[in-house]
């Protein structure tokens, strides 16, 4: 029974593949897995939306939408009738192709990274051989489309945003990428469904997520900052800045240019949560074994739905960086920290496994941790700020 | 010669051509990225992954940004007024046909060049790899240390525009 319904999926795509002549099997099964993959994680965009405000007016004490349905639930068809209709103005002087293609230049990428995430048992469109590469290569091509966008506003707003995102996206890139680079290097594999094959299992009461060890835990933490600065997300939304450059490289967008602007970025969010979680959180896999009944693609959504509300919580709760300090603290703390990572990685797959090994990777990753924060703070004066405009 | 590799050729040669007559420098780098990916797309219709991946990860990635950085900070973004060919192009293009001609012409008849095409083998990534870390591990060490002192070069330039202010 739980074998069928874990499987529904994959049965019921084989079931019309099979439907079809064998010529065009392939061809298929490739259409079936993308209309799967964009059906679901719009519709997980459209219920992303409206979360995200109910969330977000919660900590600001608001109520959030509530006009639309029950409970404000149906906002995102509101949204989505008005973007549509809504007249799409390009500028006089912008360089209309560019202007065009931008928001197609980024929202086709980050549907190609979703292909290599596997959101279930046997539930990955393409298991490719150098997965994770593939997924850092499409994401490089975002970085082109918000230059795009920015440059062919004809617009100093834009075009500020537009730089501004592309420095923190470079900068950012590289703890990323050596974050995932720990996890490739104890699994000996790029591919996604080998690295998620390598966290089955579970060793006492814990499973053997890379989260659970001092290396996997400093690089999830790494990882899941730096996917915030890569989806330009608070507090590393100085690319939009609304209060200082209006709203960045999308300012020229109006109707539905600019839904697909927002869209792109969520869907980016999911790809970089499912990559997250197929790296450091276990894939599919179930928390605990008496728990592995429940269907894994449940598993694999339900940690990207408490990824999301993490993202969401930290929007609420954080002020934005200034440009210096987001400077700083991605080449002078978080790559350093990235790199004695890679050491800590190695040190673990080369100590014998016990409580030694633990002691041994725990002060490697406590200790340059501490030390460079204190390096870091040296010689600048802190203190409680008062705020006494709310007095 | 299949369907697929007509259009990534066609598609490659198309946008090189693009990089070079449009009158926009931002135009031509944009152009440049497609021609970029076109040989990506090559690399990985020759079932080599990891190649292909990295090509896109490095020159669409950083390449690509990079130019249309230096374009954007070294002088204005309005296309220039003067013809973007030389005057003696048509002299350029024979030069260039003969020169491709002659070149062409000795590696089909070299005898050094084998003219069957040996069997393809998938490399896997780990295959690399290991290359990489046993037989190539010196030229690798070599890449990274002129990375290093490159990189080393850039900050010190920064650095010293810095103090002189």
């Amino acid at each position: 029974m739980a074998e069928t319904l874990d499987q529904l999926f994959v049965r019921l795509k084989e079931q019309l593949v099979s439907l079809l002549p064998a010529t065009r099997q392939p061809l298929g099964s490739a259409l079936i897995s993308v209309a799967a993959i964009i059906l679901v994680f719009a519709g997980l965009f459209a219920i992303t939306t409206v979360l995200e405000r109910k969330g977000l007016g919660r900590i600001q004490n608001r109520y959030g939408p509530n006009r639309v349905g029950p409970y404000g639930i149906l906002q995102p068809l509101a949204d989505m009738l008005k973007t549509i209709v809504k007249e799409d103005i390009v500028p006089h002087t912008a360089d209309k192709v560019v202007h065009f293609l931008a928001p197609l230049v980024l929202v086709a990428p980050v549907f190609l990274a979703l292909a290599v995430v596997p959101v279930g048992r046997n539930m990955v469109a393409m298991d490719i051989d150098a997965g994770v590469l593939f997924f850092f290569a499409v994401g490089a091509a975002t970085e082109l489309s918000v230059f795009m966008a920015g440059w062919s506003s004809r617009n100093k707003y834009s075009l500020l945003g537009a730089m501004r995102a592309i420095a923190q996206m470079i900068s950012y890139e590289v703890p990323l990428i050596l974050s995932a680079v720990s996890v490739i290097m104890m699994v000996g594999s790029l591919s996604t469904v080998r690295i998620v094959e390598a966290q089955a299992g579970y060793s006492a009461w814990l499973p053997d997520w890379h989260v659970f060890t001092p290396w996997g835990l400093a690089g999830f933490i790494l990882f899941m900052i730096s996917a915030t600065a890569e989806s330009n997300r608070s507090p590393f939304d100085l690319p939009e800045g609304e209060s200082e450059i209006i709203a960045g490289y999308y300012l020229e967008y109006s109707g539905f240019k600019f839904a697909l602007f927002f869209l792109g970025e969520y869907i980016g969010m999911f790809a970089v949560s499912g990559l997250a979680i197929t790296l450091f959180l276990g894939g599919w896999h179930a928390p605990l074994p008496f728990l592995a009944w429940i269907p894994s693609y449940v598993w694999f959504f339900g940690k990207l739905l408490a990824l999301i509300a993490g993202f969401i919580w930290v929007r609420g709760t954080l002020p934005r960086l200034r440009m210096d300090q987001l400077m700083n603290f991605a080449w002078k703390f978080m790559l350093p920290i990235a790199l004695i990572n890679v050491a800590t990685a190695g040190v673990w797959h080369f100590m014998d496994p016990g409580f030694a090994r633990w002691m041994v990777c725990s002060l490697l990753v406590v200790g340059p941790y501490v030390a460079l924060g204190r390096a870091l703070f040296a010689g600048r004066k802190l203190s409680w700020r008062m705020y006494s405009y709310a007095d | 010669m299949s369907v697929a590799f007509a259009l990534i050729a066609g598609l490659t040669v198309a946008s090189a051509v693009a990089a070079m007559t449009l009158r926009n420098l931002v135009h031509c780098a944009l152009a440049l990225t497609v021609t970029f990916a076109g040989l990506g797309a090559f690399y990985l219709q020759l079932d080599a992954q990891f190649v292909g991946f990295a090509q896109i990860l490095v020159y669409i990635g950083a390449v690509a940004i990079l130019i249309v950085f230096a374009i954007l900070l070294t002088r204005g973004s309005e296309p220039p007024m003067q013809p973007v060919f030389s005057s003696t192009w048509a002299v350029g293009t024979v030069i260039a046909v003969v020169v491709f001609g002659v070149l062409a012409g000795m590696i089909l008849s070299s005898k050094a060049v084998p003219h069957e095409i040996p069997p393809v083998r998938a490399a896997t990534v780990r295959q690399i790899g290991d290359q990489l870390m046993t037989k190539y591990i010196l030229p690798l060490e070599v890449v990274g240390l002129l990375l290093t002192a490159a990189l080393i070069g850039a900050v010190i330039i920064a650095m010293q525009d810095k103090q002189t202010k």
